[in-house]
């Protein structure tokens, strides 16, 4: 009953989805706004349609109704009721309904807002977001249905969505259970987040089409997204940064980022995404770069569509993948027609996209901005290319490789520094003009602190070359930008007699994309401590101990002390703990326990790391073996990363720039037009 | 709007560059497609003529006295190959009744049982082939090459039939369960 | 006869300290710390995506027996590698080995960078190029703040703030 309900609604939704598309483009060839309207509408209504379904799966999931497939794979009967819900997303057919529900939502609430000017975008922005949501739900309507259920027949017990002849209902006793790795904190948030972010990204995108369909192709479509576009960036950095945090907790290799391919099959419309927020503003203020930005626009969404792709086709392999599916070929030609089309709308309006404005100088700041494109290019280049490589190998020598992190990180360690280096300078640059000497006056100060710095660091902490360039270009990012906000408060004080933290205060509200970018680069350098500190320094130890021994590392010592194992029936686990002391420099300093956790449903065991974390280093600990003896000792796993503390600190204050630089405007129109203070005073747009 | 500030005549993207970006395209996309083909068909399709691969069997193996051969070198033959690996539980469960089943076909010439021992440590693989008394030749499958022919997704134990004129004629995923299974198995390929 | 036999001892002490690293990993077993050092450059030939170091499966455990067993005869880690590579493919390298057409790997990405790049500087020149022809919208360059100090910048921006404020 409920799973017919369900799957009725998607039906339905998916049909309102493409009467939207035919509607939508109908009316803009008739210039019908009635027609257009219906279409917003059919548009409106596919979101709460979704919802209803989506409240109906998840009423299957919580009630255990194992007679539905989907319900069955995901869930058990010993897992807590917020899990039961989350597992929405746990499985491909569920995950799949998900997107959909999230690209209604988004897709509704662009359309909701006010279109009088840009009334000629509206049709076109509502056919790719009904396109594809429709797809979206074409997949889960045809291929992965998550209302299917499980039938008894003559052969056995199969899967359909309606009773075939002479079939009666399965109910299982219980179900699979959602796969343990999932179940982490990290694992429930960081799905959303990531899809948010991959959802979102098509607003712009859509806008970017609608502008190329019109051909009003003026920087309108930019400023209208703008803000969709640094939401969608928050939400997939965030996506990214609680992966990063989940693989630590959960996965117990010791690092947080295995350049694995789903892992970049995320990461890469991540740096589209973040040239495309640098380029914008390039536009914005100097009316360069129009081709430039559709190209980045378009890139974001090809990827974020080829990304879902790779991590569901089972094309690449990998320990993220979803389970072998069906879906590839639908995908992928949907991949090659949005492709196709797109560009071949680029190239049929690449004449109208003309510069307004020359470039004045190799050091404004525009040129440092297409220098930063050009670093996020490169790692896409490389990212890409590793991805792909193991297929063309194949391809045409039939051995299969492995293109693995030590690849990836010789090739962008120095992408990354140069990027840094740009993130320190960038901001001191002017628009339109700079010299030499105005850069190097304003940055001097900045670039002799880091270098006392550097010097500090290189007598007190590491004799490492890479780690120290790696240290000083932190350093000077971080220096200068703060710089940059005590001249702008300075300057601030100056004019309204305002004491230092009103002004510094004022200063950031009233150009708060201008300083929550500049929040945005000290959490990247931070991060960049993170990330440095691990792969330049990280050291491990493996060792089988007896009760009582100890295991060496830097200057920590572990030291087992005892080992317990038992089974928590309520929660279906095993659990295998260990409890070591952990001494630094002979002084006790607590106790950690790593443990093992096998979970029965699914068969799985988990390594969960004992972890003590400090801004100075995290010892990380994992039990790898033991002894059902306990005499005869248990091996343990010791990882010290030194300063990986930072990167969740960055994370942090990535979140309070992003906020400062995305927060809605009261009146988003003055931003608008006060944004725009340089430059173009006349334009159809205003 | 920008086109009213036109001075200079419209630019299109030059042809070559039209041209570059579309071979790319179609390029990029046939290399996902092929990908893609493979993980939707990892498996060689049975009717279909297996390639040749080399098989460097274990010390104390050999076919017909050769220690070293091909698959062609076969033809003409039934030859049954056996995937497993030491590491691997359900393969423990079928090694004795396939080498109870060898001893049925091994003296009529007619039939080739060969081992494919994938991925696995010559400690490890001497170790079962002791254990379960296996007589009948055994190789390591170098460079996974012959995995990657048979099955890209490996799941061990597979079993692997190919006619006389060296057609893959049947593919069992899984342990056998007695002797007159594999006896069956081997009629299909009459 | 005791002489030589002590000369012999001798002589082999001595190759022994110049073959020192082959003695010593006859004597002592090589820790976890050698054998995870080389496994980490391996990946699981089975599992997808997994350095052998950290892999848990069964088999990987295997292979990591099978890596102390040679580093305790006395292979070096090249010998190790290669041996592994050999076994089970290029897929168990964590990079593929620059032979063949594996060499793209490393030349095509500092190739399309260094094009990027090329094209980058060409087409900036290109438009920091002085034109000719210059109309159409109002004299941008009476709007750049190009010749004034960038703290001026600031108190002007500032300044044109507090206007609309008011």
């Amino acid at each position: 009953m409920f799973a017919e309900f369900g799957y009725g609604i998607l039906v339905v939704s998916f049909l309102v989805a493409i009467y939207g598309v035919i509607a939508a483009i109908y009316g803009a060839q008739n210039k019908s706004a009635t027609l257009v309207e219906s279409a917003r509408r059919a548009m409106l209504l596919t979101f709460p349609l979704i919802t209803l379904s989506a409240v109906t799966l998840i009423y299957l999931l919580v009630n255990d109704h194992y007679e539905v497939a989907f319900v069955y794979e995901v869930t058990s009967r010993s897992m807590p009721t917020y899990l039961k819900i989350t597992a929405w997303w746990g499985g491909q057919a569920g995950s799949l309904v998900f997107w959909s529900f999230l690209m209604s939502g988004f897709a509704s609430a662009v359309t909701l807002r006010k279109w009088d000017r840009d009334i000629e975008f509206l049709p076109w922005v509502i056919v790719v977001c009904s396109v594809t949501l429709a797809f979206f739900l074409g997949l889960s309507i045809f291929y992965e249905n998550p209302f299917t259920r499980f039938w008894s027949v003559a052969g056995g017990v199969e899967p359909h969505m309606f009773a075939p002849a002479n079939a009666t209902l399965f109910t299982a006793a219980d179900g699979n259970g959602l796969n343990p790795l999932l179940r982490h904190p990290g694992m429930i948030i960081h799905p959303p987040m990531l899809y948010l972010g991959f959802v979102s990204f098509v607003i712009p995108y859509a806008f970017a089409i609608a502008a190329l369909v019109t051909g009003r192709t003026d920087d309108r479509w930019i400023r209208l997204t703008r803000r969709w576009s640094l939401w969608a960036w928050l939400f997939l950095s965030f996506g990214l940064v609680l992966g990063s945090r989940w693989a630590y907790d959960v996965l117990g290799w010791g690092g947080f980022w295995g350049w694995d391919p789903v892992e970049i099959a995320a990461f890469m419309p991540w740096l589209t995404g973040t040239a495309f927020l640098h380029s914008v503003m390039i536009q914005e203020k100097r009316g360069l770069l129009k081709h430039w930005n559709m190209i980045l626009v378009i890139l974001t969404y090809s990827l974020v569509i080829f990304g879902t792709f790779l991590t569901r086709s089972g094309v690449l392999s990998s320990v993220h993948a979803f389970a072998q599916s069906a879906i590839g070929p639908l995908f992928f030609a949907f991949i090659g027609i949005s492709f196709v089309i797109s560009i071949a709308l680029l190239i049929w309006r690449w004449p109208e996209l003309r510069s307004e404005t020359e470039m004045k100088s190799m050091l404004s700041r525009e040129a440092l901005f297409l220098l930063n494109n050009l670093l996020f290019m490169s790692i896409l280049v490389v990212c890409f290319w590793g991805v792909i490589f193991p297929l063309i190998s194949e391809l045409f020598t039939g051995q299969k490789v492995t293109v693995g992190p030590p690849f990836y990180q010789r090739a962008t360690a120095p992408l990354f520094s140069a990027l840094l280096f740009l993130m320190a300078i960038a901001p001191l640059s002017a628009w339109g003009h700079s010299t030499v000497q105005t850069l190097g006056r304003s940055m001097w100060k900045s670039a002799v602190a880091a270098a006392v710095i550097t010097v500090a660091l290189f007598f007190t902490y590491t004799k490492s070359i890479p780690a120290l360039i790696g240290f000083s270009l932190i350093a000077f990012a971080i220096l200068i930008t703060l710089q940059e906000f005590w001249r702008g408060a300075r300057a601030r004080q100056k004019i309204q007699g305002e004491n230092f933290f009103t002004a510094l205060a004022r200063l950031t509200s009233r150009n708060r994309r201008r300083y929550g970018g500049y929040i945005i680069h000290i959490s990247m350098a931070l991060m960049a401590i993170g990330i440095l500190g691990i792969n330049a320094f990280q050291t491990e130890t493996q060792g089988t101990v007896a009760q009582g021994e100890e295991l060496n590392i830097s200057d920590y010592t572990v030291k087992y002390r005892e080992l317990a194992s038992w089974d928590n029936i309520g929660e279906g686990v095993n659990y295998t703990r260990a409890v070591v002391d952990v001494y630094r420099n002979g002084i006790y300093l607590g106790q950690l326990n790593p443990r093992i956790d096998y979970y029965f449903d699914a068969q799985q065991n988990m390594t969960i790391p004992g972890n003590r974390s400090t801004l100075r280093d995290d010892l990380y600990v994992l039990l790898v073996d033991w002894q059902p003896v306990s005499s005869n000792g248990a091996t343990f796993k010791v990882y010290v990363n030194p300063l990986v503390n930072w990167l969740w600190i960055g994370s942090l204050v990535f979140f309070v720039g992003i906020i400062v630089a995305a927060w809605p405007d009261k009146d988003p129109e003055t931003e608008v037009v006060r944004a725009r203070r340089t430059v173009r005073q006349t334009s159809a747009a205003d | 709007m920008t086109e009213t500030n036109n001075t200079t005549p419209r630019r299109g993207v030059p042809i070559w560059a039209q041209v570059t970006i579309w071979v790319i395209l179609v390029g990029l996309l046939a290399l996902v497609g092929f990908g893609l083909k493979r993980a939707q068909n990892p498996m060689a399709q049975p009717g279909k003529a297996v390639p040749d691969f080399d098989l460097v069997f274990y010390e104390g193996y050999e076919h017909a006295g050769n220690k070293e051969m091909k698959l062609s070198d076969l033809q003409g033959k039934i030859v049954l190959i056996n995937i497993w690996a030491s590491w691997c539980k359900p393969c423990e469960q079928e090694a004795p009744e396939l080498e109870q089943a060898w001893q049925l076909y091994k003296d009529g010439g007619d039939v080739v049982f060969i081992g494919v021992d994938y991925v696995d440590t010559p400690a490890g693989a001497n170790e079962y082939l002791q254990k379960f008394n296996i007589t009948f030749p055994n190789a390591p499958d170098l460079k996974s090459t012959i995995s990657s022919i048979l099955n890209r997704q490996m799941g061990v134990p597979e079993t692997y039939l190919i006619d006389r004129q060296g057609l893959l004629r049947q593919v069992k995923i899984g342990p056998f369960a007695s002797v007159e299974e594999i006896q069956a198995f081997i009629a299909n390929a009459e | 006869m005791r002489k030589t036999l002590l000369i012999t001892i001798f002589a082999l002490i001595l190759s022994g300290s110049f073959f020192g690293r082959a003695f010593a990993q006859d004597t002592t077993p090589p820790t976890d710390d050698e054998v995870n050092a080389i496994a980490k450059q391996l990946f699981c030939p089975v599992c997808e995506s997994t350095p052998l170091d950290v892999c848990p499966t069964e088999a990987c455990h295997d292979w990591r027996e099978q890596i102390r067993t040679m580093l305790s005869e006395g292979k070096s880690e090249e010998e190790i590698l290669q041996y592994f590579t050999d076994q089970y493919g290029d897929k168990v390298r964590a990079t593929p080995p620059a032979t063949g057409l594996n060499w793209l790997v490393y030349i095509l990405p500092p190739t399309l960078i260094l094009i990027g790049a090329i094209i980058l500087f060409r087409s900036m020149r290109e438009w920091t190029k002085p034109k000719t022809v210059e109309t159409g919208v109002g004299g941008e360059g009476s709007a750049t703040p190009s010749d004034r100090s960038d703290q001026d910048d600031y108190v002007a921006r500032f300044e044109e703030e507090l206007k609309k404020r008011k």
